[in-house]
């Protein structure tokens, strides 16, 4: 196996994007990071997508992005893990470059989700749970984590307000990034009043939706230099899975799928948890941040609620969370998030986050993406090169 | 509305039918191919009592599109007596009244429906026990 590098990132902010079709979006972020790499072709782009199809009557991403980024005729196929698409799409990529396969691959996650109503959005986020047993009998995507987050106030005996830090972390860091959906910080009162959507879970625990797209260029370590962009080594990218209905699972409250995904990462990149500098956590709901950090070890079970705190999870906490905001704020474009987490841990690792933003010189950081509530869950370490 | 499925689900909507390992006896709602528990690709139907006790609940106020004419409804996960956990809407219970750990049985109830003309789609809701 070839180590692997990014050379080139890129992204577009995440917004409302009604005048920018999918096909624009995703161009643009592949053109950036192809730009940013000094690149003028690849060998294969592999599309993290999710709801193309129901949303935007468009599928067959692969070949259609392909065209638009003047590079028709390369390898180019469409990856799907509901909201963990994209970095199953980088993985795809860093198993084609690793492999000796291809030289070069560009990863793309892009989501348009504003482009029909909020039912249909609704709709099609709910496919990412069991079509036959969760969705047919009226369970919302919202509703399902909701009964993660009630028995876990149960059996632990914590109270709504305190996941509130995780929520008010994520938003006071996207605030200084330009290409967050959410400017604006947030507090605790705020939070309390925040209306609910499914009880316990309230609008400020759902990460909003938004539409956008990200990517990054990899090749051979060998090769890095051959490209302009900063080069950040791959340390890690390995994929765990679990059921994906919450009833067939032992413990809806350990998500085997975070823990195997994490472990298989820790061992490939050959790190301990005392190595990652910040971590670029799914947190699409408060209570996946928590049982997240949990299942990855940075918490014993039931436990996590005890890290949410500055010193803890702040920029110059012990173990910083969603530095650029997050899924919360910076906004959670379904299948593009991965990527935007991958961009974002590499630009904290280039040194080039916004001043505020920038973690003290990290040299391993990780960015873990899930699909479905624990059903999908790719883990990334990346790390500064020696 | 996807007609096959609700005619293929009928056993499992409607008579809470599941299968049981015949190597290790292991109850699974829904059906399954595997068992999860053995491996093993033998097994036979198994209708569940349908009592159970609550494991969590949530009171939903944005629903899923057909499900938009029903706000608020309660979803939940049941522990069934026979082992495994389902996931369910509550019935006949009002959301200050429910508790987790409280005992609730199957009921057969109205799921959807599509529009006045549409069809209605029938299923097992869990209630508090009425005897
Ligand atoms: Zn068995």
């Amino acid at each position: 196996m070839r180590e692997v590098a990014i050379v080139g990132i890129g992204q577009t902010p995440v917004e409302e994007h009604w005048d920018i079709s999918l096909r624009e979006l995703a161009a643009k972020a592949v053109l950036n990071a192809m730009d940013d790499a000094g690149a003028e072709d690849v060998d294969a782009l592999y599309v993290g997508n999710m709801l193309s199809g129901i949303l935007t009557n468009q599928e067959n991403l692969g070949a259609l992005i392909a065209e638009c980024v003047g590079l028709s005729g390369i390898e180019a196929v469409k990856i799907e893990a509901a909201c963990g698409s994209a970095a199953a799409a980088f993985r795809q990529a860093v198993l084609g470059v690793a492999s000796g396969m291809i030289d070069s691959a560009v990863a793309v996650g892009v989501e348009k989700l504003t482009e029909m109503s909020g039912r249909a959005t609704t709709h099609g986020l709910a496919t990412a749970s069991d079509g036959d047993y969760e969705m047919a009998i009226g369970l919302s995507f919202v509703a399902i984590n909701a009964l993660l987050m009630r028995r876990y106030m149960h059996e632990y005996g914590w109270e709504k307000n305190d996941f509130a830090p995780f929520v008010i972390n994520a938003h006071r860091n996207a605030a200084h990034n330009p290409n967050a959906m959410f400017q604006n910080q947030i507090n605790q009162e705020q939070y309390n009043l925040a209306k609910v959507v499914a009880d316990p879970i309230n609008l400020l625990d759902s990460s909003p939706i938004g539409d956008g797209a990200a990517a990054v260029l990899v090749v051979p370590a060998e090769d890095a230099d051959k490209y302009d962009g900063q080069v950040i080594t791959v340390a890690a990218c390995e994929i765990g899975t679990d059921t994906i209905a919450l009833d067939n699972r032992e413990d809806p409250l350990w998500l085997k799928g975070v823990e195997r995904s994490t472990a298989k990462a820790f061992r490939t990149a050959g790190v301990r948890h005392q190595d990652i500098d910040l971590f670029e956590v799914h947190d699409a709901f408060s209570i996946i941040t928590a049982l997240s950090l949990e299942a990855c070890g940075f918490a014993e079970k039931g436990q996590a609620l005890r890290m949410a705190n500055d010193e803890s999870i702040g920029l110059k906490g012990k173990l910083p969370l969603t530095t650029m905001g997050g899924l919360k704020g910076r906004g959670h474009p379904v299948g593009a998030t991965g990527l935007y987490q991958i961009v974002e841990a590499a630009t904290q690792l280039r040194g080039d986050a916004p001043d505020a933003l920038q973690i003290d010189a990290p040299n391993c950081v990780m960015a873990q993406n899930i699909g479905g509530s624990g059903a999908n869950v790719i883990t990334s370490i990346l790390k500064r090169r020696d | 509305m996807d007609i096959p499925r609700s005619w293929r689900l009928r056993n499992q909507r409607y008579l809470l039918e599941g299968n049981a390992c015949t190597s290790c006896d292991k109850k699974h709602f829904p059906p399954v191919l595997v068992c999860s528990e053995c491996k093993s690709r033998d097994l036979r139907p198994f209708t569940f009592s349908g009592k159970g006790k609550l494991y969590s609940y949530s009171t939903v106020y944005q629903a899923p599109g057909q499900f938009e004419a029903f706000v608020p409804y309660i979803v939940a996960l049941v522990d069934l007596e026979e082992g495994p956990r389902i996931t369910t809407q509550l019935t006949d219970i009002s959301p200050d009244e429910v508790r987790i750990g409280m005992p609730v049985e199957k009921v057969i109830r109205k799921i959807s429906e599509e529009g006045e003309r549409g069809l209605i789609l029938y299923g097992y809701k869990f209630r508090p026990p009425v005897d």
